[in-house]
């Protein structure tokens, strides 16, 4: 299990585009990935999950990953909130 | 019949109503075995709707720009997402509801919770489920409706409502324009209105009338709605409209000419912004660069203070998106009128007059160096620049600056890399600051006119008091002097002077303004190119001639009489 957390970089938090992006990312793999903002946990594969998530530019988001390709996507989830989130 | 204007222009031409039956529950209760048939409705519908949406995401004859791709890509994985789908297919295997009840159900259930949500955007997120929710039950339940993105001839859309996907799918060429009953400035309907810059109108009750080829009229910018106009009602809109357009051109083009003066003297256009989002639509406009990055965002709506690390990204963010040019950064500006849950302001009795801002901050310097040194880290990657709100005088300041060093000291130690030669700035808001601008000159590095609370606190005048709003007035002498005197002190010390007040924004004090030296307004983005365009259409010489004269004058009324003879 990977756990590991970031900060929100895109301006207008974790919306529709960034949402949409993030979701691309995580559904490329078979591990169980989970967001959690303070007390909110959702699972990432769910774009209700994401929208209820409800994470602003700036917020504290935590990912936790577990299973078969966990390194492979903890490396793209990384790639996401580091350096493309930051451009949307 | 009146409405809000969301979208400005004139749109004349025949209605076309947009009819939508309203889906309800049915109350049906199936037998257990029905169940599976019913999930396999939901399947063929989910996968028709999906359809539909690539359809019109492919549509070459109406092709869509970004943000609409975007929006439709969201549904689509909304469409497709798998709580959605669980919470459906639960109601139908569990409660053994129809499926077109339990799509409306969990629909239901799921905008609420949008709707809930502290934060606007996200609220406005319970439109797209209305709308999947609504496209998914079309594909139950087959109903006819207009069909509006494939029409003959110009129409206005006429509706009760419109949801995303009906804005999106509306036929580019033919819809000049649309008005509907519900609805509000931040409605997905009436931003694609104004990204496609057709005139909209939402909110307009007693639209109940309206019928199928009538004519309207529709004024975007006053939210005026006429109906069956006579001859000369539609030729005075026509050459209003004309007007219209001739200034959109012209305000189109202002956007990469720089603002100088027709004899050469340049300033600079800024914009006023709450978060590096926002830095875009500054160019868009044509401005150059943040005359106030306000920091209140980052502490409202939150369980907790902003640590530095968030702080940080927010600013390194904004430097960065704003390249080359400049980001002036006002510390925290916050007082005893804003609720933060996990911050015990006390309740004041005056709290414009209280513990606020400043104040604040060098009351609780763990809060204050937080803040500077997340800025003095962003600094590193762009052009940023600090300034202190409410400072009265020259002992705040000095207090200030004696933090900063420490935040400066503090990252010195750390090895942390952060800009050693950013500038600090100061507002001047307070009236004593205004009075004392020369002794404040010496050492802050530049000043911006915050010419709101300035007037307030000058004029004894509370904006927000119905009874006496009139009162307000950032052309009374009083006030021009003050600012007058600012712009002085500042140009004898080589200091740089800018105003982020509303007063920047407004384009019958511009060349009030320049006369007097301002070297920056800074301003909304959208009022950008109307400034631009006095300056661009006037001279210095001028201008410095309407500051004269304007100095002698002895009300505001005089003032505003002459200011807008000149203007013309």
């Amino acid at each position: 299990m990977i756990c590991k957390e970031y900060t929100v970089l895109s301006a207008e938090g974790l919306h529709a585009r960034p949402a949409t992006t993030l979701l691309n990312v995580v559904k490329k793999f078979k591990s169980d990935i989970l967001l959690k903002k303070g007390d909110m946990e959702v699972v990432a594969k769910s774009m209700l999950g994401i929208l209820t998530l409800a994470a602003k530019c700036g917020d504290k988001v935590s990912v936790t990953i577990e299973g078969e390709d966990e390194i492979e996507a903890a490396k793209a989830i990384e790639h996401l909130f580091l350096e493309e989130l930051k451009n949307q | 019949m009146k409405g809000i204007g969301v979208s400005p222009g004139i749109a004349m031409g025949k209605v076309c109503i947009l009819e939508k039956k309203e889906i309800t529950l049915t109350g049906a209760i199936i037998g257990a075995a029905d169940a599976d048939g019913e999930i396999g409705k939901l399947d063929d519908a989910l996968k028709a709707a999906v359809q539909e949406i690539e359809g019109l995401k492919s549509r070459r004859d109406n092709a869509l720009n970004e943000d609409e791709s975007a929006i439709l890509d969201a549904h689509i994985e909304l469409l497709r997402d798998p709580i959605l789908y669980d919470g459906i297919a639960k109601k139908i295997k569990n409660e053994l509801n129809n499926c077109q009840d339990a799509v409306i159900k969990v629909i239901e259930s799921t905008r609420q919770i949008f709707l809930n949500m502290d934060d606007e955007y996200f609220r406005s997120r319970a439109a797209d489920i209305r709308d999947i929710g609504d496209r998914l039950l079309k594909q139950l339940v087959k109903s006819s409706s207009v069909n509006i993105s494939k029409l003959d001839e110009n129409v206005i859309v006429v509706a009760h409502d419109l949801t995303p996907s009906d804005t999106i799918a509306m036929d580019r060429q033919h819809v000049i324009g649309f008005v509907t009953e519900l609805g509000s400035k931040t409605s997905h309907a009436a931003i694609i209105a104004k990204i496609r810059e057709i005139p909209a109108v939402v909110g307009c009750s007693a639209l109940g009338s309206v019928k199928n080829g009538q004519m309207l009229i529709i004024d975007g910018s006053t939210g005026e709605v006429i109906l069956n106009p006579d001859n000369k009602t539609l030729s005075e809109y026509k050459a209003r409209q004309e007007d219209f357009m001739k200034k959109c051109t012209r305000l189109k083009l202002l956007k990469d000419l720089p603002a100088e003066t027709a004899d050469g003297h340049r300033v600079t256009l800024a914009g006023n912004i709450s978060e590096p989002g926002e830095i875009d639509r500054i160019v868009q406009c044509g401005g150059k660069g943040v005359g106030l990055l306000r920091t209140e965002f980052l502490y409202m709506d939150r369980d907790c203070f902003p640590g530095e690390e968030a702080q940080f990204e927010f600013y390194k963010a904004a430097a960065l998106k704003a390249g080359t040019n400049p980001v002036i950064i006002r510390t925290l500006d916050i007082g005893g009128d804003k609720n933060l849950g996990y911050f015990n302001l006390p309740a004041e009795a005056n709290p414009f007059l209280g513990y606020r801002a400043i104040r604040i901050c060098l009351d609780r310097k763990d809060i204050f160096i937080t803040q500077l040194k997340a800025i003095l880290r962003a600094g590193v990657f762009g052009k940023l620049k600090i300034m202190f709100p409410m400072i009265s005088g020259i002992q705040e300041l000095r207090e200030a600056k004696k933090v900063l060093e420490a935040a400066k000291a503090g990252l010195e130690k750390d090895n942390t890399e952060f800009d050693r030669n950013i500038e600090a700035g100061i507002m001047i808001e307070i009236p004593s600051a205004a009075v004392t601008a020369d002794i404040l000159a010496k050492e802050a590095d530049f000043f911006s006119i915050g010419t709101n609370d300035l007037c307030q606190y000058t004029l004894a005048v509370d904006r927000m008091n119905e009874k006496i709003t009139g009162l307000y007035d950032h052309f009374h002498p009083g006030v021009l002097r003050l600012i007058e005197n600012v712009i002085i002190q500042a140009h004898k010390n080589g200091k740089h002077v800018g105003m982020c007040g509303e007063m920047a924004s407004d384009p019958l004090a511009a060349l009030l303004l320049l006369g007097m030296g301002l070297d920056e307004f800074s301003m909304s983005a959208p009022s950008i190119p109307y400034i631009k365009d006095v300056i661009i259409r006037n001279s210095m010489q001028k201008a410095r001639e309407v500051y004269s004269r304007v100095m002698e004058m002895e009300s505001s009324t005089q003032i505003i009489e002459y200011l807008q003879v000149v203007s013309k």
